[in-house]
């Protein structure tokens, strides 16, 4: 049987390679057009000066040192870039660090877990845009749910959305409420493979909930963390959909709420209101956020690794 | 068959291929626009247009407003998009004019140019050239609206100068009716919010000076100007840094506030949300009592024709129609719009009140002269704006931002 397929292998190279090739196509076709050609275009673009919609010549790194640099580009750049790394920082200790406590709640299966399953998990299932809708709805100064609420303690309208030191935090709580759903089934999965006999090995040991949790459970599912890590930073950086649909394409107020997909979108496609498109400063920022992304992402993932074989 | 049935049978196959040619010969041009909402008029005005012109059928194509600019250039840039798109004005034409998308227009080609006046046309006028490239459709008029009925049961009068404007807003407030339903929520709304109250403070000269070079908004008018919106901050709605203009409109609809800072372009919208109300569109505060009343204008933008349109001929024709007093009376009547073109009758009182109040309007600055090049005077004043209402910045700061900003382009500030 095996001499036979071999036989058949050595007969058709070319069947099994035109084979594989047409598996391969549509996908690669999908991934040129729609994937590196637009990439390429960005990276292409970036280098071009634009006089209204159209390239007018090559200007080397003139757009990057404008947005690196000249003020105002470059104090709206770090701004963004500032609320990004807030963001990042935030989600990992609040929604991964919310979700690790959940998970770990989970796994315990108390009574209901798993009503309590789904319903952490259920606004995971709702679009940005409804999220972001029904926030903005629950922050509003004056009919909103939340300062209704406080108004029964005596607490008078707090303007979250539009105060510049509770908008980025009322944007993140929304995203946090969104998105805990994900981070905790992830690293409820990761706790579920952990071995019973190792957690009750440890139990007979006289291990408690917290030595349970951070000299057991922890080091065990570095895996999971390893990718809840990435994809909270890879989301950060390309955060557009809450804080657009909450606070606008300004970022407002006063770009308290301001990050780069906001910067990216209203510098390379403008905006009614604002102004005019620059495609050249857009493919900048378009370039520096995915050498961000891919940088950082590919680095990460090389100490998490090391981290997870380590642990 | 008799012969008469065959004399009928070929009446009527003769009548069916003269209608199928005619159809076969007419063009088919369509029409792009970001005003979604106004879908009925313009195929009534469109029907009107076919009905005078038989061979061109107009069909209307609306996108969302905020991703319009993303839609049309890069329609335009592939070669195809609408025959006739509707543009905004001023900087936002210039890009696409810049690119070469659309065709110039003159006498020849639409002589109802003719009928628009001077300040209108320059809204689609491309500074470089002078040539006209979109045939101006409306001007929007920036001012105060007045609730009567929460007035005459507060039993007070409408305030004109700005020290009756303070005066009355105490009173209203005292009362528990919200004097200004503004809040600072929306961008886009915060600039026309700042244009309205210290337009009134700024005159006709400032706006000279600043467009002939020889001053900045570091200008002590303009500062001061500006300070005077800080004092508003007592009379908007509490939270009113997280109030959006879509609820300050419901305030004021609703009775809750006395006053809203509001574009004529919302007259419409109001009265078909509260039928009831009994409202006022006025000039904002003067500086002092007995000033000129000033309310800020600007054009919203026109027609354009697609320079790679298959159908330019109808697309002009089309273009040319919508610069008719025809049109524009029926423009006017049916969205509420103040149209340009000269000798339309505008029947709503409001509507012809608020065309009267234009004849000493003026101009909307940034948008008039400071859209034209990155940094924009919007972007840069969208912004500060809030930051200065929060008080986290002084108007001073604001001002020099504003300065200094648009320096990287417009050349009399630089150095300045």
């Amino acid at each position: 049987m095996n001499s036979g397929r071999r036989h058949t292998k050595k007969a058709f190279p070319w069947r099994r390679s035109l084979w594989i090739a047409s598996l391969l196509t549509p996908a690669l076709v999908v991934m040129v057009l729609f994937v590196l050609w637009p990439l390429l275009s960005a990276f292409r673009l970036a280098f071009y000066e634009f006089n209204g919609l159209q390239p007018t010549g090559f200007i080397g790194f003139e757009n990057f040192r404008k947005v690196l640099f000249e003020q105002p580009y470059s104090g709206w750049t770090y701004n963004a870039l500032k609320h990004n790394i807030i963001a990042f920082v935030a989600l990992m200790v609040f929604e991964n660090g919310t979700a690790f406590l959940l998970a770990y709640a989970l796994l315990k299966a108390l009574p209901g877990h798993r009503i309590h399953q789904v319903i952490v998990f259920l606004p995971v299932v709702l679009s940005a845009v409804i999220v972001g809708f029904l926030w903005k709805l629950f922050l509003h100064p004056l009919f909103g749910l939340v300062n209704q609420t406080l108004a029964l303690v005596g607490i008078g309208a707090i303007p979250w959305l539009g105060n510049e030191n509770t908008a980025l935090g009322s944007v993140l709580f929304a995203n946090v409420w969104h998105w805990l759903g994900f981070p905790t089934l992830v690293l409820l999965a990761g706790m579920q493979r952990v071995g019973k006999e190792v957690i009750e090995a440890a139990r007979l040991d006289g291990a408690g909930d917290y030595v349970l949790m951070t000299r057991i459970i922890w080091p065990l599912i570095a895996p999971s963390v390893t990718i809840v890590t990435i994809l909270t930073f890879i989301g950060s950086f390309n955060w557009f959909e809450i804080p657009y649909v909450m606070a606008g394409l300004t970022g407002s107020p006063g770009g308290a709420t301001d990050v780069l997909g906001l910067y990216f979108y209203r510098t390379a496609f403008g905006s009614t209101t604002t102004g005019i498109q620059d495609f050249g400063q857009g493919s900048a920022l378009a370039v520096m956020m995915f050498i961000i992304v891919a940088g950082v992402t590919a680095i990460a993932l090389r100490y998490l690794r090391r981290r997870e074989i380590e642990l | 068959m008799s012969r008469r049935r065959i004399g009928l049978a070929l009446a009527a196959a003769s009548l069916a291929w003269g209608l199928a040619a005619s159809v076969a010969h007419a063009t088919d041009i369509s029409f792009w626009t970001w005003r979604q909402e106004d879908k009925a008029a313009y195929n009534e005005l469109f029907a009107d247009f076919t009905k005078a012109n038989p061979d061109i059928h107009v069909k209307f194509e609306s996108f969302p407003d905020e991703n319009y600019p993303t839609i049309v250039s890069t329609a335009l840039a592939a070669g195809k998009g609408g025959d006739v798109i509707h543009t905004h004005a001023y900087g936002w034409l210039e890009q696409f004019v810049k690119a070469g998308y659309f065709e110039p227009q003159d006498l020849t080609t639409v002589p109802s140019l003719a009928n628009q006046p001077a300040d209108a046309l320059v809204a689609g006028t491309y500074r470089a050239d002078k040539k006209v490239y979109s045939l101006p459709f409306a001007s929007q008029t920036l001012g105060l609206f007045i609730n009567k009925d929460v007035f005459t049961k507060a039993g007070l009068t409408p305030p004109t100068s700005w020290d009756e404007f303070i005066t009355v807003s105490k009173a209203l407030k005292d009362k528990g009716i919200y004097p200004l339903a503004n809040g600072m929520g929306t961008s886009w709304f915060n600039e026309m919010f700042v244009a309205i109250f210290t337009n009134p403070f700024l005159g006709q000269d400032f706006v000279s000076d600043l467009t002939s070079g020889k001053t900045t908004f570091k200008d002590p008018r303009y500062v001061a100007a500006l300070g005077k919106l800080l004092e508003l901050r007592d009379y908007m709605p509490p939270g009113f840094e997280g109030i959006d203009y879509d609820t300050a409109g419901q305030l004021f609809i609703s009775g809750k506030a006395a006053m809203l800072a509001g574009g004529s372009f919302d007259i419409a919208s109001y009265r078909t949300q509260n039928p009831a109300i009994n409202m006022d569109f006025v000039a904002p505060p003067m500086a002092k009592a007995g000033d000129t009343p000033q309310v800020t204008k600007f054009f919203d933008g026109g027609y354009a024709v697609n320079a790679k349109s298959a159908n330019k001929e109808a697309a002009l024709k089309l273009v040319n129609w919508m610069g008719t007093k025809e049109f524009g009376d029926k423009f006017s009547a049916l969205l509420g719009n103040i149209s340009p073109i000269k000798g339309v009758v505008i029947k709503d009182e409001l509507l012809a009140h608020v065309a009267k109040l234009n004849e000493t309007a003026m101009p909307h600055i940034n948008v008039v002269y400071f859209r034209f090049e990155k940094p924009t005077g919007s972007e840069l004043l969208q912004g500060d704006i809030t930051k200065m209402m929060s008080g986290s910045i002084t108007p001073d700061q604001l001002a020099a931002d504003l300065t200094n900003g648009l320096a990287k382009w417009y050349k009399p500030f630089q150095g300045k």
